[in-house]
């Protein structure tokens, strides 16, 4: 096939919720049920210290793009995390936050390895 | 479902189209790429329905191509248009035709202009006055070939002589339809069905007995944007939007693409190719593309016209499946002849598309 165009074909930002990946946010769900409760009020990440001192993508950030599936975003900010748990203590639903990010590490890393969900 | 409610609301997307008398501007990339179009246009208008259409030879572009990549300036648009009202004012003409959805929309973008802001006006009757000594009335009624086409399309159905079905099941043609952007994004109420409901091309394929598809991407762009184009290292958008939709028509099946842009048909038909190049994609069956024709080459088809005089054999994507499948009799080995008889040249076959030649 030619390939010497000068240009190429742009690739598509869309993000199609009838298509995207969301192998990590049923993992999740599974391991983590108090995860549904979750209403996106930002309590948690109000509290968080490391989203105070770094660029990490708080929790609120994160539940968005797990349910996008972008699974790189998540891998790149998710170490930062220090498992202090006081998104915990604050939660108004009672999330189990900190066993959430522990959850979705253990998926990211699976994920990587090509491993079943 | 209170059906006087849209009723009321159908009336709002309707426009006035001129019956008789009309004063023909061309395009100018369609006089290039599908040249056998206007030809069957002016040949359905005069022969077909016996309307009166003029075109004067010394008609120019409306600047559209420049306007739209920001080379010409507004006020040159806007003396170059008035030098078009002005030739139709000379020959005794009220009623403007475009063959063109860009000059549709530079036109109806002047005259909206004129209409809120007079002194453009008066200014642009002076510049023309000062160049070239001329004067004009502004057209009485403005429209879009298809516009003309789709007014027309239950006389070109009776007098046709097949449907667009598929001759061996019987079964309809499934047909995608495209609607330019300029053509009613810009001024819904200048077009047939609004920005909302464009039912223009719908009217045709209805009537003359085929079926329109519905799919996700149906109102997307072509990707042409002049500005996508004519800049080759943002050619990568341009066919991104074009992808984008055949990815989700594909799945429907149609069996051709009816635009009522130049633009529109040019891209879906060439995108084709170089998709299938780039990347070894194609979307119609048996690795052909899915063919894109223009409004009159389908009218001209119904009537019964030789598909090598509409101007078929300039597409990129062969259109030789569809005519089998519509029952067209065709030459093949006329294909790439002129009207002289002379060979206009073969192509070079493409790697992966199919291209019957």
């Amino acid at each position: 096939m030619n390939q010497d165009w000068g240009y190429g074909i742009n690739k598509d930002r869309q993000i199609d919720f009838d298509r995207n990946d969301r192998r990590l946010a049923e993992y999740i769900r599974k391991y983590v049920p108090s995860y549904k409760l979750c209403i996106s009020c930002g309590a948690c990440t109000a509290t968080c210290s490391t989203a105070n001192l770094t660029d990490f993508y708080n929790i609120r950030r994160l539940n968005i793009f797990l349910m996008r599936g972008e699974i790189d975003e998540i891998a790149k900010h998710i170490d930062k995390c220090m498992f202090c748990g006081k998104c915990e203590l604050v939660c108004p639903r009672g999330v189990n936050t900190r066993q959430v990010i522990l959850i979705m590490k253990e998926g990211i890393k699976k994920i990587k390895q090509n491993e079943q969900l | 479902m209170i059906i006087e409610g849209k009723k009321t609301v159908w009336s709002q997307y309707q426009k006035n189209i001129a019956g008789d008398h009309y004063f023909y501007i061309r395009s100018c990339i369609r006089q290039n790429l599908f040249p056998g179009s206007e030809t069957a246009f002016m040949r359905i208008m005069q022969q077909e329905l016996g309307k009166d259409i003029f075109e004067d030879a010394n008609h120019t572009t409306c600047t559209g191509i420049g306007y739209h990549t920001d080379i010409v300036p507004i006020e040159t648009t806007m003396t170059v248009v008035a030098r078009l009202f002005a030739l139709m004012t000379e020959r005794g003409y009220e009623n403007m035709i475009t063959s063109c959805i860009t000059s549709f929309g530079v036109l109806s973008e002047i005259l909206e202009t004129w209409k809120e802001f007079p002194e453009t006006e008066a200014r642009t009757r002076d510049f023309l006055k000062k160049a070239t000594g001329r004067e004009f009335k502004v057209p009485k009624d403005m429209a879009h070939a298809s516009d003309i086409i789709y007014k027309f399309r239950k006389e070109i159905g009776e007098k046709g002589i097949r449907k667009l079905i598929n001759a061996k099941t019987g079964e309809k043609l499934r047909v995608v339809e495209h609607i330019g952007c300029h053509y009613s994004k810009m001024f819904p109420q200048k077009g047939v069905g609004g920005a909302e409901f464009p039912y223009v091309l719908i009217g045709m394929i209805e009537d003359w007995g085929g079926e329109v598809v519905d799919y996700p991407e149906r109102r997307h762009c072509c990707g042409f944007g002049f500005r996508q184009y004519f800049i080759k290292a943002n050619r990568g958008f341009s066919i991104a939007c074009s992808k984008k939709k055949f990815e989700s028509m594909k799945p429907f099946k149609p069996d051709f693409i009816i635009t009522n842009c130049p633009g529109c048909n040019y891209f879906l038909d060439r995108w084709q190719y170089v998709i299938s190049e780039m990347e070894g994609k194609t979307y119609g069956e048996d690795q052909n593309g899915i063919p894109v024709l223009t409004y009159e080459e389908v009218a001209g088809l119904v009537l019964g016209y030789d598909p090598w005089d509409l101007g078929m054999q300039m597409h990129q994507v062969g259109v030789e499946p569809l005519l089998d499948k519509m029952g067209v009799e065709f030459d093949p080995a006329k294909k790439f002849l002129g009207k002289n008889g002379n060979s206009l040249g073969v192509p070079e076959k493409p790697n992966v598309l199919n291209f019957c030649c």
